[in-house]
């Protein structure tokens, strides 16, 4: 009887590790998840390159696609946000430049952190920038109007049955922690991708 | 005596339920049985889909079905059956591995094939945004610069208030229709983006053939390609908080040229409504207006009569704020939003929050009765 | 220890008091308090579902505010799952297993008694959020994030409540495992264990592996409203969708926690009453841990419509379609086990009939659901309510009344009223089909699910099932009638109680001593309940 009830309690602590273990594991999705993203492009986020990455060779000559630019404020931050040219054809592989006007319409100093999704997510892929208001949060003073870039490639694997593909960002106002985390994320995927 | 008076209920009950169907047109049932076929080549392809899988599981539920009933009409011991005492087959047990398999193969590639067609949205001739707002829809006109709120039609609204006494069956389209509607070209690829300001939402207008989750901060994009000028209805799929219910689609298509017509005339519409918010209001025109916008925006909350929910959305009737001779309190919260209550300075112009706000202030024994001009609105955006 | 003690009464040692139950580490108690709970949590759910059902009799709005419909629809789930459906799988086990296997009671038996009382609390956490400002959650069991995080007061009691529901069911599914890998009696092998005992090791490990990815994710939309996380806010760097895959990581494999143990007790009842050995026993414990190990390969076809890539929505929709493979060998199985057997019809068999027929209705649904772009127009609307109530409803719930009829006599030593008994399935099965059947129609015609109110063409078939639902509700006044009769007094069980029964439950007396097995009994091939 004793060295049944030993075996059971052995059995047990073993199942309780395996439960932790699990806990652990519904933690571990939260980063399998972002790497998943980046592999598949789940949720349209967009991969960073530096400027000597780009290759001229790449460029794809005789293929034009369309890149549209779409533009969401959150209802909490009291901007607005627009496009300069709502699309542009653009050379797979070759850098493009896209201009966004940000306004600050309240009368106090805000911060805002743009989060960029690019539609049809697969495109999300081979959308890379090289330069983006994105990558850090932005401060507007009170009224201030802001012109800000986006220097961007469109890999030239890009697959041929994509012919138009929507790059979006959405500004939120930022907390102070909230805005550094999503810079430490930002250098860690960087990392990742490096 | 239990059971015969459980009898009478359970036969109470069965003619009850007769009496209903018989009663309302068989036609009301047979018109609510099936999906749509829809409008677009998706929608077909999907109908078309359903059926074929809806066939094959129902002859394969009749196959099962019936051998299992001839097993238990035959094989019970009141009839004598005496028990074999088998109990594997090796043969059997493949058979009916490998025949699911193939069935399953043969319905997989249709699938395959309809979901490759859905999912390309390359090609398209416009664009149309989609965000839901908790509880309503903006639909925003890439190409054009058009952008309009669509909420719940009034009559309807009003109807479906708790305790209202309007007998929804009097409303034309009730909770099926809308003040804007989306209005989009036959025969044009058109790729629609979705996405919300709030929570997760989902728009769905059955007559596509798909529907498409809307999450904030991300964008998805799907196309539609209809064939047929009409009017095409359809709702939010995601649970999206108290009003999920109550925020309709409507889509009307209409002809290429007439879709021109129309994008001229909302054009000339932002226009005016832009000019409007230069102009100095009168209160009449203002408390007129007020009276619309606030049926369309805030009753949902804080109810008709401006009574607010308890415990759930504060009463705007002889509410502080409301009463406060200093309206910029006001104003700021209309526009930024607290807690529960949305911003509203991308949703109304600065018109609509004058008008709306004016109501408030001259409504429901609130006592500050004065005049609030879009320009107020506009200085303190 | 002597043998004489197994068939002794007055040598019998049975607390007495509120303390017998409040301390009990007694299987028997245990897995009658937790069958007690299940059925009140049962009530408790279904009232809600009542005033649903009542809400949406008509069109237009009659008795409530849509927020509290929407708790209604929201806590009706959660009660139903983690209240009355997985207590009352885990009290079978409590009750049979070790009666099954030949053990004197379950491994750990204070643990045991820990997880069983940890669901009172939990509920009491649960049901308090009604009383507080904000009212109780509203936005779906699924609490799906950003609407989750709406809620009011109520929000950390929502999280804590799942925590403990999870803590307990774990522990649950721990002592059951321990119990059935250490405490077999000699003989007992693995595969000549009962297939209900086999369905529940499986559950377990789903439980185990499942329940605590659900508690992690729980934790995550807790941190994110009070400390500033940003795991499922896309301001922060995060992605709400990110929930909906940890959800139904665990969501999916939860669907098999709560339909195997009904899938175990039917596997007990057929044979019995086709008085014919279970036909395939080696294919059934096969198919029933490739269904769970498949399990948690098919989460993402319960969110197809967030927008995943194709390969993604090409995966899931293959695996989800495979699944069907095995769920078709467990129904054949069954089939083949009645075929050619000498088959009577008492309450238990008519219930586990039941659940063959209904289940593979909503097998058959579900199956549609799983093609990927059939799924996005059914997705979301009434075809899914209608899916998978015909799973849980007359798939899970009859499969645990079967189980209830079944043992019943063994566990009070009474014969039940067979013909109350045969009134409850009738009426039942009658009256589920009137409920959940016409869903489908509504549900392709167009209506989403969790609304309070409806356009107008869905209100003629929004009252037949509201009329189905009310009867349905009613009717299951008579088990509880049944069961307070049966334990009450009747015509006297034997020791076999049905002809049919083999098995080592079925040697011990009705009702069995509080304490049996205390001396293992040997199983050889021909005691073995194949």
């Amino acid at each position: 009887m004793n060295l049944m009830k030993n075996n059971a309690t052995k059995t047990a602590k073993k199942l309780g590790l395996v439960a932790v273990a699990m806990f652990g594991f519904g933690y571990l999705m939260v980063p399998i998840y972002n790497v998943l993203c980046e592999v598949t492009g789940i949720n349209g986020k967009t991969g960073q390159i530096s400027q000597s990455e780009v290759k001229i060779e790449d460029v794809d000559p005789d293929r034009l696609v369309t890149v549209e630019f779409d533009t969401n404020v959150n209802p909490n931050l009291p901007w607005t946000f627009k496009a300069k040219k709502f699309k542009q054809r653009v050379r797979p592989g070759e850098i493009a430049e896209a201009i966004f006007i940000v306004k600050n319409e309240s009368t106090n100093s805000v911060v805002g952190q743009a989060i960029p999704s690019v539609a049809p997510e697969l495109a999300s892929l081979f959308f890379n920038k090289t330069e983006c208001f994105c990558f850090v949060n932005q401060t507007l003073a009170p009224g201030e109007t802001k012109e800000m870039v986006v220097r961007y490639v469109v890999g030239s694997e890009l697959p041929e049955k994509i012919t138009t593909m929507t790059l979006s960002y959405t500004f939120f106002k930022a907390s102070e922690d909230v805005a550094t985390k999503t810079i430490i994320d930002q250098k860690k995927s960087i990392k990742n991708n490096g | 005596m239990f059971f015969n008076k459980l009898k009478q209920i359970i036969f109470g009950i069965t003619a009850f339920s007769l009496l209903i169907i018989s009663e309302a047109a068989l036609a009301d049932y047979m018109n609510v049985l099936n999906l749509t076929e829809g409008v677009t080549p998706t929608s077909k392809m999907v109908y078309g889909l359903h059926m074929q899988i809806l066939y094959i599981v129902t002859a394969i539920g009749v196959v099962v079905f019936s051998v299992m009933c001839w097993s238990i009409y035959h094989h019970r011991k009141s009839k004598g059956a005496v028990a074999e005492q088998f109990h594997h087959s090796t043969t059997a047990e493949i058979t009916w591995t490998i025949i699911p398999i193939i069935i399953l193969v043969v319905m997989a590639i249709p699938a395959t094939k309809a979901l490759v067609f859905m999912e390309q949205t390359g090609d398209a001739e416009m664009t149309i945004k989609v965000t839901g707002y908790q509880w309503k829809w903006k639909y925003d006109y890439l190409d054009d610069d058009i952008s309009f709120f669509s909420s719940m039609s009034k009559d309807s609204n009003d109807a479906r208030q708790l305790g209202s006494g309007i007998d929804p069956k009097t409303i034309e389209n009730y909770l099926l229709d809308v003040d804007n509607r989306v209005v989009l070209p036959i025969n044009t690829k058109i790729r629609i983006l979705t996405t919300a300001a709030d929570v997760i939402h989902d728009w769905w207008v059955p007559a596509l053939g798909w529907k498409r989750d809307a999450i904030p901060g991300f964008i998805n994009d799907n196309w539609t390609y209809i064939e047929e000028p009409g009017v095409y209805r359809g709702k939010c799929a995601e649970l999206c908080g108290r009003d999920h219910a109550f925020m309709p689609i409507v889509v009307e298509a209409v002809p290429k040229a007439e879709y021109a017509v129309w994008v001229e005339e909302q054009k000339t519409m932002q226009l005016a409504a832009a000019e409007g918010a230069e102009r100095e209001w009168t209160k009449d025109e203002l408390l007129e207006k007020g009276k619309d916008v606030y049926a369309a925006n805030c009753t949902a909350c804080h109810m008709a009569e401006g009574q607010g929910v308890e415990g759930l959305f504060p009463a705007l009737s002889g509410s502080a704020i409301v009463n406060n001779t200093d309206a910029s309190e006001m104003i700021m919260l209309i526009l930024n939003g607290k807690n529960m209550m949305p911003a509203f300075k991308d949703i109304l112009n600065d018109a609509d929050i004058a008008a709306a706000m004016t109501h408030e202030r001259n409504s429901w024994g609130n006592t500050v009765k004065d005049v609030i001009q879009p320009s107020d609105v506009k200085a303190m955006r | 220890m002597s043998e004489a003690v197994i068939h002794d009464d007055h040598h019998d040692h049975k607390p007495s008091g509120i303390g017998r139950w409040l301390f009990s580490t007694n299987h028997k108690d245990i897995g009658t308090m937790y069958l007690v709970f299940a059925l009140i949590m049962f009530f408790v759910g279904g009232a809600m579902s009542m005033v649903i059902r009542a809400e949406l009799f008509q069109p237009g709005i009659q008795y409530v505010d849509p927020q509290f419909y929407n708790s209604m629809v929201t806590v009706h789930a959660l009660v139903m799952i983690f209240g009355a459906l997985m207590p009352a799988g885990v009290g079978l086990a409590n009750w049979m297993v070790p009666l099954m296997i030949g053990a004197p009671d379950m491994a750990l038996p204070r643990m045991n008694n820990m997880s069983f009382w940890i669901l009172p609390f939990a509920f009491t956490l649960l049901l308090s959020t009604f009383f507080m400002q904000g009212g109780a959650p509203a936005g779906g069991w699924t609490m799906y994030p950003p609407l989750v995080l709406q809620l009011g007061d109520g929000f950390p009691y929502l999280v804590f409540a799942v925590h403990f529901l999870g803590i307990s069911s774990i522990m649950g599914a721990i002592n059951i495992i321990a119990t059935v890998f250490n405490m077999r009696a000699p003989g007992m092998t693995f595969m000549r264990l009962p297939l209900f005992v086999w369905a529940w090791i499986i559950t377990a490990f789903l439980l185990i592996a499942a329940m605590p990815v659900l508690a992690g994710g729980v934790t995550m939309l807790l941190t994110d409203k009070y400390f500033g996380t940003a795991f499922f806010d896309a301001a922060g760097g995060g992605d709400p969708v990110m929930f909906q895959h940890i959800f139904w990581f665990f969501g999916h494999p939860e669907v098999y926690i709560l339909v195997l143990p009904s899938f175990g007790v039917i596997s007990q009842i057929i044979p019995t009453f086709s008085r014919k050995p279970l036909f395939g026993y080696t294919s059934m414990v096969y198919a029933t841990a490739s269904i769970a190990f498949l399990s948690f390969f098919v989460w993402a076809h319960h969110m197809f419509t967030v927008g995943m890539p194709l390969t993604g929505e090409l995966f899931f929709m293959y695996a989800t379609m495979s699944i069907a493979v095995p769920t078709g060998v467990k129904i054949f199985n069954w089939m083949a086990t009645m075929w050619r057997g000498s088959m009577t019809f008492e309450t238990p068999m008519l219930f586990a009939i039941g659940v063959l027929f209904m289940f593979s209705i909503g097998g058959f649904s579900g199956l549609m659901m799983g093609i990927t772009p059939v799924d996005f127009q059914y997705h979301d609307t009434y075809f899914i309510v209608a899916h998978f109530h015909y799973v849980i409803v007359p798939g899970i719930i009859f499969g645990i009344i079967g189980g209830i009829y079944f043992w019943l006599p063994k566990w009070t030593g009474n014969m039940y009223d067979e013909k109350l008994g045969k009134l409850h399935f009738w009426i039942s099965t009658i009256s589920v089909n009137v409920l959940f059947f016409p869903m489908h129609f509504i549900g392709l015609a167009g209506m989403p699910r969790r609304i309070p109110d409806y356009s107008v063409q869905f209100a003629d078939w929004n009252s037949i099932i509201s009329i189905g639902g009310f009867v349905f509700g009613a009717s299951q006044l008579i088990l509880v009638w049944v069961v307070i009769k049966c334990v009450r007094g009747g015509e006297k069980a034997t020791d076999q109680v049905w002809e049919g029964a083999h098995g080592l439950e079925w040697t011990l007396p009705s009702p069995p001593p509080f304490h049996t097995f205390t001396t293992p009994p040997k199983v050889t091939d021909a005691t073995a309940h194949s």
